[in-house]
């Protein structure tokens, strides 16, 4: 039966999996490989982090226990996060930033655009509106897969290897658990099932322009983010981003 | 606005016939006009040492841009709200843009961006000295916004005016981005000075570490500034350091006062008479140890645009490897791009 704690727990899903992945492309900034990557990843950044407030500020009034978005991304420790494992990865190189931002904005879109026609408004609306952005993120993100793996031997050989090791994060996406079928049979969401056809499609499809491999589609897969069961990473992500925060309790910035 | 000057003067009419004669018509042209009424353009003629100056300035500016990234980005991943967090991501891209819009600048003066980014990173060409102080806390952020940005405006709204016209086209752009800056900046001391009485500590630290660098933003005093004069000759530079010094200090000492924090300078008065305030002597051993490459983050900056630089050497050769053969593909044939189009 669907209860506040559930419409919660689904909403900062798509918080906090926008948050993080803001957080981690904040890192980068003013370290790109080039002047114009700096600025794509920022405005990327700064999209996904108006669009984790716009989801925590409403997961804080579904919840009604007097949390706005500061106190939801500030106080919670890594075992209430609910963002998806993948977008947690370290950008251990510019090839996994990108394919990182390539495999999530794919889903993203698709994920977004079923929430177009949610029977909650307020989740209708944030999609809508989050999809004007990200529909720009995944042009970008797939325009530059293709040059990329399509490059130079190096730059493949680098694609290649981040597609690879990024993708037992994709599994995660597919996966549904109760949170997800309570909201779905409300109307209030989809079955995640239910994408994996037209994700990998694309994925393929780009793949095949930039001229990479597609990775196993029956490897094994990571699963546990959303459920608040994260890799090594996030406590650190956590800790870098709350420590001012936490440092002042009650202050106003 | 600005006065178009005839078309018909010495470089349209004919190539040069006697050596220093297009030279002395520029000369003229900036003699006989008011200097901040003369706009020169890219396919003007102008001379060598002209040309060097306005390389050398924007090139420099365009530096301080990019690498101004970085104090700042080391508070973003830390931003102690969600709201503030989005603001200075924000300011820190539009000052990647101005790195652009001036760098674009540069490159119609014929110099390239590749060149220009080589200069930076051997050390050839300089950045804004204040950008090798450390940002310790976050009230630093505002601090920065504040001082630093609004020593900018002040440096930077005359040049709207200066002679260079994709210089001053460009200032205008990136003197209205300034202005935010400068009052967001000024919006967080506002915050945190009327804050606990930590928050109201860390502002009060951050104003007594960067007031007396943004000081120095302005350059050397008149009588040690050796471009100057040859520079306010071409227009290109409007007012001397010390006016626009000045200028800071009148304008800033009432908003500390506002702020309720105090400038670090016991020196500092009302002078009735002049109508501006005297200021205390500043530190030029420290100014010209920094630009030497001797302030605290001289070599951590370097350290790192040199490192994203180098990391990025695959990223670049491969996108212009892709576009090679792309242009080699299509010779004949328009070949539609694969994967395009939304999921
Ligand atoms: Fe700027
Ligand atoms: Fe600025």
């Amino acid at each position: 039966m669907l209860t506040p704690s559930i419409q919660f727990a689904y909403l900062t899903r798509f918080g906090d999996t926008a948050l993080i992945l803001s957080q981690r492309l904040a890192e980068m900034c003013g370290k790109g490989p080039a002047l114009e990557e700096d600025m794509a990843l920022a405005n990327t950044a700064l999209d996904l982090l108006g669009q984790a407030r716009l989801w925590l500020t409403y997961a804080g009034e579904i919840e009604a226990a007097g949390r706005d978005e500061d106190a939801l991304a500030y106080l919670r420790g890594d075992r209430e996060f609910h963002n998806l494992l993948l977008v947690e990865q370290p950008s251990s190189s510019y090839a996994h930033v990108l394919m990182r931002q390539f495999y999530f904005d794919v889903w993203h879109n698709l994920a977004l655009a079923r929430l177009e026609s949610s029977t909650d408004p307020r989740i209708a609306e944030i999609a809508a509106k989050s999809r004007k952005e990200t529909a720009y993120h995944l042009r970008r993100s797939s325009d530059l897969i293709v040059r990329l793996g399509d490059g130079t031997a190096e730059s493949r050989a680098r694609m290649a290897s981040a597609a690879d090791s990024l993708w037992p994060y994709t599994g995660e996406f597919f996966t549904a658990d109760f949170v997800d079928s309570t909201m779905a049979e409300a109307g209030m969401a989809f079955d995640p099932h239910a994408l994996r056809d037209d994700w990998l499609r694309f994925v393929r499809q780009v793949f095949e322009a930039a001229t990479l491999h597609m990775p196993p589609l029956d490897a094994w897969m990571h699963k546990g983010g959303k459920q608040g069961l994260h890799t090594e990473h996030l406590s650190y992500l956590l800790a870098e981003m709350q420590v001012l925060h936490r440092e002042h309790p009650g202050a106003a910035w | 606005m600005q006065t178009e000057l005839p078309q018909a003067d010495a470089r349209t009419l004919s190539a040069p016939t006697e050596p220093g004669a297009e030279e002395r018509a520029f000369q003229t042209r900036f003699e006989t006009g008011i200097a901040a009424s003369i706009k020169i353009e890219p396919k003007d003629w102008m001379p060598d040492a002209y040309r060097r100056t306005l390389i050398r300035q924007i090139s420099q500016h365009a530096h301080s841009e990019i690498v101004g990234q970085l104090p700042e980005a080391n508070w973003i991943t830390r931003a102690p709200s969600l709201k503030r967090k989005a603001i200075l991501l924000a300011k820190v891209q539009d000052e990647a843009g101005h790195g652009l819009y001036l760098y674009s600048a540069a490159e119609t003066l014929g110099i390239s961006r590749d060149q220009m980014v080589r200069d930076l990173l051997s050390g050839k060409a300089k950045y804004s000295s204040i950008f090798n102080y450390p940002t310790l806390t976050w009230a630093d952020v505002g601090a920065i916004g504040w001082l630093v940005d609004g020593a900018a405006i002040i440096n930077q709204i005359p040049l709207c005016r200066c002679s260079y016209g994709p210089y001053a086209r460009a200032m205008v752009r990136i003197c209205k981005e300034e202005s935010f800056h400068q009052r967001q900046g000024f919006e967080i001391m506002m915050v945190l000075s009327s804050g606990t009485p930590r928050q109201k500590a860390m502002a009060q630290d951050a104003l007594d570490r960067w007031w007396w660098p943004s000081l120095m933003m302005f350059g050397p005093p008149d009588a040690e500034s050796a471009n100057s004069a040859q520079s306010m000759r071409w227009g290109i530079k409007l007012f001397s350091n010390d006016e626009l010094r000045q200028r800071f200090v009148d304008q800033t000492v009432s908003q500390a006062e506002y702020l309720g924090l105090r400038v670090p300078d016991p020196d500092l008065r009302w002078n009735g008479e002049r109508g501006q305030y005297d200021f205390g002597a500043i530190d030029w051993n420290e100014f010209r140890n920094v630009i030497k490459g001797n302030g605290p983050c001289n070599r951590e900056r370097m350290r790192v645009r040199t490192q994203a630089h180098e990391d990025g050497a695959w990223f670049r050769e491969a996108l212009e490897r892709h576009a090679a053969k792309l242009a080699q593909r299509n010779e004949g044939t328009a070949a539609p791009r694969a994967a395009q189009g939304a999921p």
